[in-house]
């Protein structure tokens, strides 16, 4: 599904990224962990297009596309999610009115009629069960006034409502209490499914206990310096990451 | 990055820039007496008019421009302006629209406004000023059945002038201010309505604006009275042709609103802004006030602020009769060189009083956008109450917002509230929508309609749908302006 090779990013003449290779294949969840600076985010923003990066080099291709030649939105219309990990505040946009609209500009490129707004408050409704949000919720600006947890429970949701191919999780578990962080992972858990693949980005093992990746990779100074099962997590949490350095 | 977004197409043209090919009965440019005897000789005016015009100019030649607002612009000589052009259509005014030259009746029908009555916007009757003159009103006589008068000023002044008397300039004195006084020497038409007692007009009542003529100025004077127990909705639209030299607007409007009467004032104006360079535009100064005089009487402003080059505008109220209340709903736009100085004021004198303020400030490009308000709640006024939100959105960074509120209160018991933000639409809120799959452009316009969408509500529907066209017009300019 996607295929990383020899990624490299500069930005203001540092070297962020040094030569990422990576495969994902279709159902499958990648964790990628590493300490704060190792080039997590930017990984992820490069994959969604993010503007004014720095230089970047190396090649990307995703569902046979050359991924970094396409503008954000092209990306997203093919089914590429990013979770932010600072989701921004929109006042003036109603959340539903954003999601319906992200929602039917989906479907209207794929040929498909656009829901109505029943259809759609009924499809919005039960997704939003999954990650225990009230309808008032929607009825606010996109983000706006949310808590920390607010937020991330909104990016799951409209994750789950966008239904997309490949997802890209940044830090979604940043400054959740347990039970937040348990809504979350039922979310993502929600997704999963045989053609669609999961990128995971995070510190902590913790969220890995409740969604159980494929494979680890730990990115360290722009390099994946270890790949592993899920096990790497575990020996990571006892050794800190020290024990890469070393 | 965004800046270059916002900037994309300026390159759209101002689609009401052309100019119609007619000949015009122009007076000689510059000002003085003779002048002011000639405009009201034209009108055929009683006397109590030309001697009120000549007052008003006697003052008007003792001031000098207001200086306070946070506008630049060089120095109007007024001198250089002609004060009276008309289309020529014959000795007489037309008596039926079959008589208009089929010239205007096209400039209108380019412009979206409808002269004949069959058209589209049927339930809406529309008196077309163009420069100096009223050129048609549709529906007189469908209004007439009910008792309501709608007709150009010229003709109020000859048929009712004891209600031009009784009514004309009591709530802008003709010193009030240098464009009003300028306005009560030298205006030449405008729109006139009375609703009488206990009469809820039929159908929407507007008056549409338009400059032709080069180097003319237009003066035009509106006074609606409704009396006890009324009601009327009102708008107003304008438009001007694209030219290289700036024309004066100096508009005077009155509203009155008798006990239990209510006057909703829409105005969507889209004067000509200039180009992107700052040349030409219309200089857009005005007075706009209502007195709630009876009690219970409500006045309702909104304005939508897209064009001009220069925009002074501050629509008020005065809260006179007791149980009164008053709101003004604002958008206002400023893009590229556009310069706007625009807000309210609520003077509460009755008891139990009440206004709503709510302004919507857009700057864009290096346009500057200022709101300028005051509450002034006087001794008299028990159980006044204000509330005022004044919100600056701001696309780019090198506009300016800015807001200067003045709440003077002199009564213990009333309630003031002021609320404020100012917001930028930042280039992380563009990119979450586009990594949503939502485009750029639809991304800016979403945002901008969802921060004008309190105010948009208030007009009447058909009004709604083109002030969120022409915002969207004014956004493609700011999208594509930036090259």
């Amino acid at each position: 599904m996607l295929k990383i090779r020899n990624l490299h990013a500069t930005i203001d003449k540092k070297e962020i990224l040094r030569g990422i290779n990576l495969d994902i294949n279709a159902g499958s969840i990648h964790a990628i962990m590493g300490p704060n600076g190792s080039g997590k985010s930017t990984l992820a923003n490069i994959l969604v297009g993010k503007e004014n990066i720095g230089n970047i080099s190396g090649t990307v291709e995703y569902l046979g596309k050359d991924l970094l030649k396409m503008l954000p939105e092209e990306r997203a219309n093919l089914g590429l999610f990013l979770a932010f990990q600072y989701p921004t505040e929109i006042a003036g946009i109603n959340n539903m009115f954003f999601l319906k609209t992200a929602f039917n500009n989906l479907r209207k490129q794929q040929g498909l009629n656009e829901l109505d707004a029943l259809d759609f408050m009924a499809l919005v409704k039960a997704k939003s069960k999954i990650v225990e949000i009230d309808e008032e919720f929607l009825k606010r600006p996109v983000n706006f006034g949310f808590s920390g947890g607010e937020k991330k429970r909104n990016e799951i949701l409209q994750m789950l409502v966008l239904d997309p191919t490949l997802v890209i999780l940044d830090e979604p578990d940043s400054g959740l209490d347990i039970d937040a962080l348990q809504i979350v992972a039922k979310g993502i858990n929600a997704l999963r499914s045989p053609n669609k693949s999961i990128i995971l980005i995070t510190h902590y093992q913790r969220l890995l206990d409740y969604v159980v990746p494929d494979y680890i990779h730990i990115l360290y100074e722009g390099k994946i310096v270890k790949s592993g099962g899920k096990e790497l997590a575990l020996e990571l949490e006892q050794k800190g990451y020290g024990w890469i350095e070393g | 990055m965004l800046e270059k977004d916002l900037k994309q197409s300026l390159a759209q043209e101002y689609k009401y820039g052309f100019i119609t090919d007619i000949a015009s009965d122009e007076l000689p440019a510059g000002l003085n007496e003779e002048i002011i005897r000639i405009i009201s000789s034209k009108k055929n005016e009683p006397e109590f008019m030309l001697a009120w015009r000549l007052k008003a100019y006697a003052k008007w030649c003792k001031m000098s421009p207001p200086t306070w607002a946070k506008l630049k612009y060089n120095k109007i000589n007024y001198q250089d302006i002609i004060y009276y052009a008309a289309p020529k259509t014959g000795k007489n005014q037309p008596k039926t629209l079959d008589e208009v030259d089929p010239k205007l009746i096209e400039t209108y029908k380019k412009l979206g406004i409808p002269l004949r009555e069959h058209a589209k916007l049927a339930g809406i009757a529309v008196d077309a000023i163009f420069d100096s003159v009223s050129v048609a009103t549709t529906f007189k006589e469908k209004l007439q059945e009910s008792g309501v008068i709608f007709c150009p000023f010229s003709e109020a002044v000859q048929k009712y002038p004891e209600l031009i008397q009784k009514y004309l300039g009591t709530v802008v004195p003709y010193n009030d201010n240098f464009f009003a006084a300028l306005n009560s020497a030298v205006f030449s038409d405008g729109s006139f309505v009375y609703i009488p007692k206990s009469v809820r007009c039929p159908m929407e009542l507007s008056t549409y604006f338009r400059i032709n003529a080069a180097k003319t100025g237009q003066f035009e004077r509106t006074l609606i009275i409704a009396d006890e127990n009324s009601h009327v909705s009102y708008l107003e639209g304008c438009t001007a042709p694209m030219r290289d030299e700036n024309q004066l607007h100096a508009a005077v409007v009155e509203l009155i609103a008798l006990d239990h009467a209510e006057i909703k004032y829409s105005t969507v104006q889209n004067w000509y802004p200039g180009d992107e360079k700052g040349k030409g535009g219309i200089y857009n100064f005005v007075t706009k006030r209502g007195e709630c005089r009876g009690t219970h009487a409500k006045i309702s402003w909104t304005q939508v602020e897209t064009g001009s080059a220069i925009t002074w505008k501050y629509p008020s109220t005065i809260l006179r009769g007791d149980n009164s209340s008053s709101e003004f709903y604002s958008v206002a736009l400023s893009n590229n060189m556009q310069q706007a100085d625009t807000g309210t004021k609520m003077i509460h004198i009755g008891k139990n009083t009440k206004s709503v303020v709510i302004s919507k400030g857009i700057a864009a490009g290096m346009g500057q956008n200022t709101y300028r308000g005051l509450i002034k709640v006087l001794s008299s006024a028990d159980n006044a109450r204000n509330y005022t939100q004044c919100d600056s959105l701001m696309l780019g960074d090198k506009c300016g917002a800015h807001t200067f509120p003045k709440i003077s209160v002199k009564n213990k018991t009333a309630t003031v509230e002021h609320e404020a933000s100012v917001t930028k639409i930042s280039e992380d809120q563009l990119f979450y929508c586009r990594q949503r799959n939502i485009k750029k452009d639809d991304a800016v316009t979403m945002i901008v309609n969802g921060f004008c969408r309190s105010v948009f509500q208030q007009l009447p529907m058909e009004f709604a749908v083109e002030a969120y066209k022409l915002i969207g017009v004014s956004l493609e300019k700011i999208n594509n302006s930036s090259g």
